[in-house]
């Protein structure tokens, strides 16, 4: 191998391992005096090897002279001209297939860099879609932060409520409707999270998230206003009918001693639409 | 005397005579039709105009503050910095509200004038060979078009443009295995993230735009390189384009349609309410409207999502959640399908040919036969996209809608398709065989004083 060539291999393997340690960096935590660093010697690595390689190793042809316009229409043979010029080309950097391939590997290291910024653009989901704010214990309030009490619930009317501390919350925000005692045909394992009347749900809805809005009292269902996904009330929120696939999930809810409302725990399930890590 | 000098000058620097003289004596055929992608593009010019003004007001910000502006049923209520920036604009800048309801209305008439456009050139075949590329731009452009309308009606954060966002992001949580991470690094995180806003207003003021002016430089560019395609006149040959020279006529003519777009979205912008945001109120995750529409450009979609059933695939412990097939890939589908066109009907017509000549509708049957059942589709679905609009207004269940929109969304393209493919076989032919002419004769005296008949006059 001529000098020249290691030269310009010199200068890609640089740039190879410059993105590999860049990529290297940024996962452990990134460092921006590093960083700039490696991304100036993985991008000047190819600069390098391609100025050299154009320099030093390409046929040193004479400048041509060209007419300054050109008008006449394209021939066949102008054609051809075009395309063999274009293979010509392509055949002088496939020459030296060893450089070629570093070249593309110096590319790919780069490309493989390139996803740093793009990891940056968001937090790590982790477990946040499959967890809200409730905690057992958690006293129930309306928007405006005023917690719910049983005495200022009427039979048919529903409420807004959040986990006090946390008024407005997107993901617990839950749906507390009064209904007539007995009514509610609960599946028996959260039924313990039902006081007699009252029951309380996720207000996401589980098609594509829209606050589950409209109560229908008098057949004592939950209407989706987006996409009018339907849940009955009295049966553990079951889809009734529209796009939604699950039930909304259920708050367990105890009535305190103050005679305001509490969560005793999470929802039954992940609120909101469906994600691939849902089981 | 100054324009010679003129010319002389750009050709000493330029050497350019020719390329003016061949260029501004460039025709272009005329015909009513052609002027709807003209539409779209002073549609783009007035959204930059009045894009431009808005963005120096706008504050892409979900901060929350107290509004004290002057619209009364708003003051003392918590908002976003985003939104009370929108009312500021509306009730407090100068002009701001005429260029914002401006805006807003550019950005339908964009949108629609693009699907007229694409309609046009897709019912005369303007899109076969060689100008694929510009038919695939032209897709890619409505896509980034509607794209554009979205993230700009999500910028307000109002209770509506809420509600769809949440939507969007619900889609893209849908995604098989990269669903979650997908939604994370576009939105920041879990919805509402607060980088949203930011987000969104980068994609709107500054990447869509450039890849719409991008795009649309090319199509133009092509439009101008592979010239346009004409009905042909009688007695021309094929290789041939008849039409207004650029210069004078095509230009004063195009500018004044120019000018005439303007004017209308002026008009629209001034004297048609549209997106009143101070009566949506601020977003609040648990709050929605009802009844809720987006734009109409985005009403189709909604009619995919109200329409499907209620299906939901559990594999390995894992969930393809309902949104994936009707919110992406049925979407994905339809605009891939459409982008290919061209290359479906070459392969299945076997007509690779070069063509200039604009078709009539009625020349390839099986072609406008498909279109018509596919804007029937679009239609059905936009109707489905406004279920409890249109329940309302027929006094009738929302369910029971449903269940005839679910029949109709086949029966009604399937039908339409049909009667527009015999309707159009049934013109050719007859352009085919057209009625004969009665013959008519004429008796004469003539100086003999018989009778001479004359034929055929």
């Amino acid at each position: 191998m001529k000098r020249s060539e290691r030269l310009v291999a010199l200068a890609f393997v640089v740039a190879i391992i410059s993105a590999l340690a860049l990529f290297a960096v940024y996962v452990r935590g990134g460092n921006p005096q590093a960083e700039g660093a490696l991304l100036a010697l993985a991008l000047g690595g190819v600069g390098a090897g391609l100025l050299l390689w154009a320099t030093r190793l390409m046929p040193q042809i004479r400048d041509e002279t060209q007419p300054r316009t050109q008008a006449t229409p394209a021939t066949d043979a102008d054609r051809e001209a075009a395309a063999e010029t274009v293979e010509a080309g392509v055949e002088e950097i496939r020459r030296r297939r060893f450089l070629a391939r570093l070249l593309l590997g110096a590319a790919g290291a780069l490309g493989l860099a390139a996803l740093i910024p793009i990891r940056s653009l968001g937090r790590s989901p982790g477990d946040s879609l499959l967890r809200t704010k409730w905690t057992a214990g958690a006293r129930l309030v309306t928007a405006d932060g005023t917690p719910v009490t049983t005495s200022t619930l009427e039979v048919g009317s529903f409420v807004t409520v959040f986990p006090e501390g946390f008024e407005g919350s997107a993901d617990s925000q839950a749906v507390l409707v009064s209904v007539e005692p007995g009514l509610l045909h609960l599946p028996p394992e959260w039924s313990d999270g039902a006081p007699p009347g009252l029951v309380a749900y996720s207000k996401l809805c589980t098609h594509a998230g829209c606050p589950v809005g409209l109560y229908l009292a008098a057949t004592h269902e939950l209407r989706c206003p987006c996409h009018q996904s339907t849940f009955d009330v009295l049966n553990g929120a079951r889809p009734v009918y529209g796009p939604a696939p699950r039930p909304l999930p259920q708050l367990p809810i105890e009535v305190g001693d103050d005679d305001v409302l509490r969560a005793t725990g999470e929802f039954t399930g992940p609120v909101g639409p469906s994600f691939w890590e849902l089981a | 005397m100054i324009v010679r000098r003129l010319v002389d000058g750009v050709d000493e620097r330029l050497d350019a005579s020719s390329f003016i003289k061949h260029n501004l004596r460039k025709v272009f055929p005329d015909h009513w039709s052609f002027m709807l992608g003209e539409l779209a593009l002073y549609s783009f010019a007035m959204l930059l105009l009045t894009g431009i003004f808005l963005s120096l007001f706008f504050v892409a910000s979900p901060a929350e503050t107290i509004y004290q502006g002057p619209y009364a049923p708003m003051q003392g209520r918590e908002v976003s910095l985003a939104y009370e920036s929108v009312l500021r604009l509306s009730f407090e800048v100068r002009a701001g509200l005429v260029m914002r309801q401006t805006h807003h209305w550019a950005a339908l008439v964009f949108v629609a004038s693009m699907t007229a456009h694409l309609v046009r050139v897709f019912f005369t075949g303007a899109f076969r060979r060689p100008r694929e590329l510009s038919w695939i731009i032209g897709v890619t452009l409505l896509v980034a078009g509607i794209g554009a309308g979205f993230t700009g009606y999500s910028l307000p954060d109002d209770l509506l443009s809420g509600t769809g966002l949440r939507i969007i992001d619900s889609a893209v949580l849908s995604i098989p295995v990269a669903g979650t991470w997908l939604a994370y690094l576009f939105f920041g995180g879990e919805f509402p993230a607060p980088e949203l806003l930011s987000r969104l207003f980068v994609m709107h003021i500054f990447l869509i735009p450039a890849v719409i002016t991008g795009l649309l430089s090319v199509h133009l560019a092509l439009v101008w390189r592979q010239t346009h395609t004409q009905f042909r006149p009688k007695g021309t040959l094929e290789g041939t384009v008849t039409g207004t020279p650029v210069w004078p006529k095509f230009a004063l003519k195009s500018v004044g349609l120019a000018f005439m777009t303007f004017a209308v979205l002026a008009g629209l912008g001034g004297l048609v309410q549209i997106n009143p945001v101070w009566l949506y109120g601020p977003f609040v995750p648990y709050g929605a409207l009802s009844p809720a529409q987006p734009d109409f450009y985005a009403g189709w979609l909604e009619g995919i999502l109200r329409l499907w059933p209620n299906w939901e695939l559990h594999l390995f412990g894992h969930t393809i959640g309902n949104l994936f097939l009707p919110a992406v890939v049925l979407p994905g589908i339809i605009f891939t399908g459409l982008a290919l066109w061209p290359f479906i009907e070459a392969r299945a017509t076997g007509d690779t040919a070069v063509h200039h000549d604009a078709q009539r509708p009625r020349d390839e049957p099986v072609r406008s036969g498909i279109g018509a059942a596919g804007i029937a589709f679009f239609v059905l679905l936009m109707l489905a996209g406004s279920n409890d609009v249109l329940a309302k207004f027929l006094q009738v269940e929302v369910d029971s809608l449903n269940g005839v929109l679910r029949v109709l969304v086949f029966l009604m393209p399937a039908i339409t398709g049909v009667v527009v493919w015999w309707l159009c076989r049934d013109l050719g032919a007859r352009d085919a065989a057209p009625i004969a002419r009665p013959a008519r004769s004429e008796i004469r005296r003539n100086a003999a004083g018989g009778f001479d008949e004359v034929e055929d006059l």
